[in-house]
């Protein structure tokens, strides 16, 4: 039994700070969340560079091998600085789904270009409100000989402005799922881009009568059900890792403003209701970690947890944890947490976000609660 | 990061589960299959078996008798413990004065009273609550006045867990009344059938006597049983509360008290309505699963560390108060699975091996009185508000 991390744990971990502290203060993401891609391209040159977009993929590929404990070391620290560029779209979801489902020409192919930061992929998976089950997706893929027709919706595609491909989970019959490298300039494709509410970027993207080839199918013709649960475990390590970080950075900016700001003649972290609120948000910074840990180690070994229980437990109680922390933080920055200028707000828009991606608190407690009722 | 065991590890999981299955005395598993409580035979013959297999002192040190074990030992043994539903051991002994006698004690006192402490042959209680000291524990006016070769002692200590089957109580006394007043704490070993002790049974919301009022009226002490020195006492009795705090937050037996939760809800016993379907219930099991899942990762951290030769991280400052939560929510839980059948207030039948009546499901009855009781888990060994104080100032530092 061992918590520590390891050398090149550490490695990652610090040059992710590096990262961070030099280029990714709170004005300068502001700059670049304003512009007009809402990222930065050479900040993803330099991730390449860095060897973060090749993290989990195979040695084959280019790739470090990386497992779900290194994925949540690198997104715990960049997580800190509200990180906006596509890592979750391309890499985490799209990656990590091309080397599940894909082929080896397509793995060759496009891992290589991820990891070398010459491509960027989004997933056009989820359709319901909850991203939870992708069974329930309604986009149809009638496959005729070579080619495919692609039909249907899928709204709030993450970073679906700036990829240069799609991949499109529709179902080729009732019960089977196929996912589609989908070029977005091909005809029939339409992107309807917006901001999202931390500052990030989305779109909704429409498929009508949009044909590929059949070639274009991520694999051998298997159904992608599984594959596309397993990424969803490893989203969801990704984005706790983010919440962990984020949290543990508003329970140390609420200490030190309560530390600071005056009323009645002293400093307000003098008061013991004050106080005792910090601890709740310390305790439940402390349980989500130890939650994270279990759900990345889960992940990462073979010790006998269902991914998708270990998935749905990380994921509600970093949804309990955030929404306690993220108010709390702003309660006790009274007025000031609620400005746009205070980079506590702004942390407290993404842990809310973090919350509706890959399923809620409740849907995830929905989920666990109906696993042990089938049980 | 992993949470793998060693192989030596698995080895000794086994060699502790076998012990659990195969080696426990008669009388505790005659007790522990009739659903009954130990009682203070059974209890001594079950730390006397530990003893006897070298697993009594698990905190303590080889020198001393003890086991040596690693963090990760203690964590193996304490589940497997759990999952035995073996008795719990009785702390104020082997967990409380002897660390604070092989610490801070003279030669001739580890000679004298550690080997007694580890066989269980003398039952030890503990005297720091006073009526008017609870939170504020340094204000404690039991006074032990120096006269000649003996302390004379006066005051009344409470909350006295089974002092009515003790021998020895170890006391904190005021020696000083001036400075400030932690430094007028001395630590005192009594031993509770000199003249002038009266122990005064205190019953619970449970109907029970567990604790106990202890009053001292000029009791003679020699000054042999003062550990360490005068005006020391407050410093060793924070050692002792922050010295071992492996099993603190109770994880082990919450896990094991979770499993039969769940079982009742698969399998619900005669008696026992099927409540898998009220999601509403089944929305609180599995919120309690999800902390207490965190919670043992939590402890897991903590283990990592010290088994590495670390300080535990501030990490550890939570075992208490979540450790406690969880318990005090699977009482909850049980209280919800007994439904009516808990109205019934039968105590004799968990005491009794032939009680004049005992009903089904037997542990039913049984589920109010436990959830009455352990409402004291967030009030004893430091409140959980005073636990929030002391990481407020310690971990936070505001």
């Amino acid at each position: 039994m061992d918590f520590a991390l390891t050398d090149i744990q550490e490695m990652l971990k610090d040059s992710a700070s590096k990262f961070i502290n030099n280029a990714y203060d709170f004005d300068a993401r502001q700059k670049l969340s304003a512009s007009d891609t809402g990222y930065s391209e050479e900040h993803w040159q330099l991730f390449a560079e860095l060897g973060w977009l090749a993290l989990p993929f195979e040695d084959q590929y280019g790739g470090l091998d990386g497992t779900a404990v290194e994925l949540m070391v690198l997104m715990e620290t960049l997580g800190k600085g509200l990180l906006l560029e596509p890592y979750l779209s391309t890499v985490v979801l799209s990656g990590n789904l091309i080397q599940r489902l894909g082929n080896e020409s397509q793995k060759s192919e496009w891992l290589t270009a991820i990891a070398g930061g010459e491509k960027k992929v989004a997933f056009a998976g989820f359709e319901t409100a909850s991203q939870t089950d992708i069974t329930s997706i309604t986009t149809r893929a009638e496959i005729n000989g070579d080619s495919v027709k692609l039909t249907g919706k899928k709204p709030v595609v993450l970073h679906a402005q700036s990829a240069d491909m799609l991949l499109v989970a529709a179902k080729t019959s009732d019960d089977d799922i196929g996912v589609f490298m989908v070029s977005p300039k091909e005809s029939g494709v339409t992107i309807a881009a917006y901001p999202t509410n931390d500052g990030g970027r989305a779109a909704d993207v429409t498929l009508n009568n949009v044909t590929v080839s059949a070639d274009a199918r991520l694999g051998e013709g298997e159904n992608a059900t599984d594959a596309i649960g397993r990424v969803l475990a490893d989203a969801v390590i990704a984005v706790s890792a983010e919440a962990v970080g984020l949290m543990e950075k508003m329970l140390n900016a609420t200490v030190e403003y309560t530390r600071v700001r005056k009323q009645f003649d002293m400093p307000i972290a003098r008061f013991q209701v004050l106080q005792h609120k910090m601890v709740d948000m310390f305790v439940e910074v402390e349980q989500a970690r130890s939650m994270l840990y279990y759900g990345a180690i889960s992940l990462s070994a073979d010790n006998g947890v269902d991914a998708a229980k270990a998935a749905s437990m990380v994921k509600a109680k970093i949804g309990s944890a955030s929404r306690l922390v993220g108010q709390t933080a702003v309660q006790l920055h009274g007025g000031m947490g609620v400005t746009e200028e205070l980079d506590v707000g702004h942390m407290f828009k993404r842990l809310t976000m973090i919350n509706t991606l890959f399923g809620s608190h409740d849907a995830h407690m929905d989920a666990l609660i109906k696993a042990e009722q089938a049980a | 990061m992993n949470t793998d065991f060693t192989e030596q590890e698995l080895a000794f999981q086994n060699e502790v589960r076998s012990f659990f299955e195969n080696e426990l005395p008669e009388s505790v598993t005659r007790r522990l299959k009739a659903g009954l409580r130990m009682d203070k035979a059974s209890q001594v013959d079950y730390q006397q078996a530990l003893y006897e297999k070298g697993w009594a002192g698990i905190n303590w040190p080889v020198e001393y008798g003890g086991t040596g074990w690693s963090a990760t030992q203690r964590y193996i043994f304490f589940n497997e413990a759990a999952r035995a539903k073996a008795p719990r051991i009785i702390p104020f002994g082997l967990n409380m004065v002897g660390p604070v006698i092989y610490t801070f004690g003279n030669d001739e006192q580890k000679q004298r009273f550690l080997p007694d402490i580890l066989s269980s042959k003398v039952w030890w209680c503990q005297g720091y609550s006073e009526p008017n000291a609870g939170s504020d524990l340094a204000s404690l006016k039991t006074k032990a006045v120096r006269d000649g070769d003996n302390y004379i002692v006066n005051g009344v200590k409470t909350w006295t867990t089974l002092g009515h089957y003790a021998d020895w109580i170890f006391c904190l006394v005021r020696t000083s009344d001036t400075g400030k007043k932690q430094e007028g704490i001395s630590f005192l070993l009594i031993d509770m059938n000199s003249p002038g002790v009266t122990v005064k049974p205190i019953i619970t919301l449970d109907g029970r006597r567990e604790v106990n009022e202890v009053f001292f009226e000029d009791v003679k002490v020699p000054v042999e049983n003062l550990v360490g020195e005068e005006g020391k006492g407050w410093t060793y009795g924070k050692v002792l509360l922050t010295h071992e705090r492996s099993n603190i937050a109770g994880v082990a037996t919450s896990k094991q008290r979770l499993t039969d939760i769940k079982g009742m809800l698969n399998n619900p016993p005669a008696g026992v309505p099927p409540l898998k379907d009220n999601s509403v219930l089944m929305q609180r099991v599995m919120q309690t699963e999800v902390e207490l899942t965190a919670l043992e990762y939590t402890e897991l951290r903590v283990l990592s560390s010290v088994s590495t030769g670390k300080a535990p991280g501030p990490e550890s400052s939570i075992l208490k108060i979540k450790g406690t939560e969880v318990q005090q929510a699977l009482d909850e839980l049980f209280l919800e699975l007994a439904g009516i059948y808990g109205l019934p207030f039968v105590p004799e039948q968990y005491d009794d091996e032939d009680p004049s009546l005992k009903l089904e499901p037997f542990f039913a009855p049984n589920a109010a009185p436990h959830y009455y009781n352990n409402r004291k888990v967030t009030i004893y060994g430091g409140t959980n508000e005073i636990q929030k104080n002391i990481i407020a100032k310690q971990v936070l530092g505001v």
